[in-house]
């Protein structure tokens, strides 16, 4: 009898102790601020959402954005082209530094204001040296200056990504035109990718981004230029939700040398197809064996 | 199939979405869009001193003093003069290199006439790497598609970013830096 009585009484503490951790362990979901609701704790990942749970991710997404920012927008998925294999290249004998470029990836992308991000970086360089030990990219005078030349950098879709490679819960891929995507929603922000990258491609989002309502760019995408969260990384897509609809990257359209240059490597026909065949392009950190669809070229 | 692999599936990123593979894409064979080059609006003007309210340069149209019945009475009167404030740095050309003394237009090297619209060959003849880049789309701004099945294509004209009578591009202030966190100003890195 006494026993009995024991093994109820410890029943019961089990139960109850069992209960607490139960609830300790959902606590996070609970005292979660109102920027994380239970259905994006719950969503899949990005390749497997069926049409039907897409749209309901991005309704949900747009709703979010007008509940935080005020701003209306349209996220769409845009997936990539068939028979599609973007490529970039820059003419460095033509670029001035003058960081229009960036300017228009900052705008473009909806990047925090306060920081004045940009997926772009133009290097500043002496003349007769690749070595990037030696630039600065926070230059504020004239450009361009004397003996110096400039070197914008961004994601260069690397055939080999060692940031991809890295990433402990598959929240960054290589998609079928060549452009590595981040799941914003499936990043846990562990920075891993960051610190793999040998361009610093990869930014992390360090607080929420600041951006007023009226200078949010409303054309989104969910895997290009959607308001990111706190927390997760963030990287140069090419532009997708412009390119994958047949237009050109904001920064090229920006650029007011005409340094750049971005197409189809399948097409035999395209600007880009012209420039490799044509000019001496080199990729940056060729020796990493990342295998770059980013290059540069300088005018014979 | 089991339900441990149906499971496994589930949990694997590996799989993806048929229904959500590929965007549409246009016809192979559908109608390409035009590729049109801007008309600057530095074309058949010269710059003259200052700035408007705007921080735009001033331009003189030549129409100013070369419209009407007899475009050439004003020129030939004192053409030094009347264009003393054009800088022409343009290497060792003249102006009668480009234009034409008894008509108010342009000439190639050969004497063949030319149009103001028609300007981009004249600097060609002498830039002819520039040009064939220009052709071949690595050289010049451009804004539009690339691909032109989808939507059209506009190009910089030379005299967008370059003037005709000093073509060197002048230093300009760069847009600002970023703000990176935990990062001294001027600091090589």
């Amino acid at each position: 009898m006494e026993s009995s009585t024991r093994r109820t009484a410890l029943k019961a503490l089990g139960a109850t102790l069992g209960a607490a951790a139960f609830a300790r362990a959902l606590a996070p979901i609970a005292s979660a601020s109102e920027d994380l609701s239970m259905a994006e704790v719950l969503q899949r990942h990005y390749k497997q959402l069926s049409p039907d749970e897409m749209k309901a991710v991005l309704q949900r997404l747009e709703d979010e954005t007008w509940e935080q920012y005020g701003a209306v927008v349209d996220i769409d998925d845009t997936r990539p082209l068939p028979d599609t294999a973007f490529g970039y290249a820059l003419n460095l004998s033509v670029c001035i530094g003058c960081r229009k470029c960036a300017e228009a990836c900052h705008v473009e992308n909806n990047h925090d204001r306060p920081s004045n991000q940009s997926y772009i970086r133009v290097l500043e360089i002496d003349n007769g040296t690749v070595d990037l030990a030696f630039s600065t990219n926070d230059y504020d005078h004239a450009v361009p200056q004397k003996q110096k030349y400039y070197m914008p950098v961004q994601c260069h879709q690397c055939d080999n990504p060692p940031c991809v490679d890295v990433c402990p819960v598959e929240a960054t891929w290589k998609e079928s035109d060549g452009i590595v995507v981040i799941d914003y929603n499936w990043c846990i922000g562990c920075r891993y990718c960051e610190a793999a990258c040998p361009y610093h491609a990869r930014r992390f989002n360090w607080t929420k981004p600041e951006i007023p309502a009226e200078e949010i760019n409303p054309d989104q995408s969910y895997l290009s230029n959607r308001i990111r969260p706190q927390g997760v990384m963030e990287k140069c897509t090419f532009c997708l939700h412009r390119t994958r609809k047949g237009k050109m990257p904001a920064c090229l359209e920006a650029c007011p040398t005409g340094s750049r240059v971005f197409g189809n490597m399948l097409d035999p026909n395209s600007e880009i197809r012209w420039v490799l065949e044509n000019k001496r392009v080199f990729i940056l950190k060729e020796d990493l064996g990342t295998q770059p669809r980013f290059f540069y070229f300088f005018d014979e | 199939m089991s339900p441990l692999f149906l499971l496994l599936l589930a949990c694997s990123t590996d799989f993806e979405h048929p229904e959500r593979a590929f965007a549409e894409a246009p016809a192979s064979d559908a109608p390409l869009h035009p590729v049109t080059i801007h008309a600057p609006p530095t074309l058949g003007a010269v710059d003259a001193v200052g700035t408007d309210i705007h921080g735009t340069p001033l331009a003189v149209s030549c129409d100013t003093c070369h419209g009407g019945s007899d475009p050439l009475a004003a020129a030939n009167a004192n053409p030094e003069e009347m264009h003393g404030d054009l800088v022409l740095n343009h290497g060792p050309i003249s102006c009668e290199s480009c234009h034409s003394k008894d008509r108010l237009g342009l000439h190639l090297a050969d004497g063949t006439e030319l149009e103001f619209g028609d300007a981009m060959q004249l600097c060609g003849q002498c830039h002819g790497p520039q040009k064939r880049d220009y052709d071949k789309g690595s050289h010049g701004g451009m804004t539009g598609y690339w691909d032109l099945r989808q939507g059209p294509r506009e190009r910089n004209h030379c005299l967008d970013c370059h003037g005709a009578h000093a073509p060197q591009i002048k230093p300009v202030k760069p847009a600002a830096p970023p703000i990176d966190r935990g990062r001294v100003q001027g600091e090589e890195h």
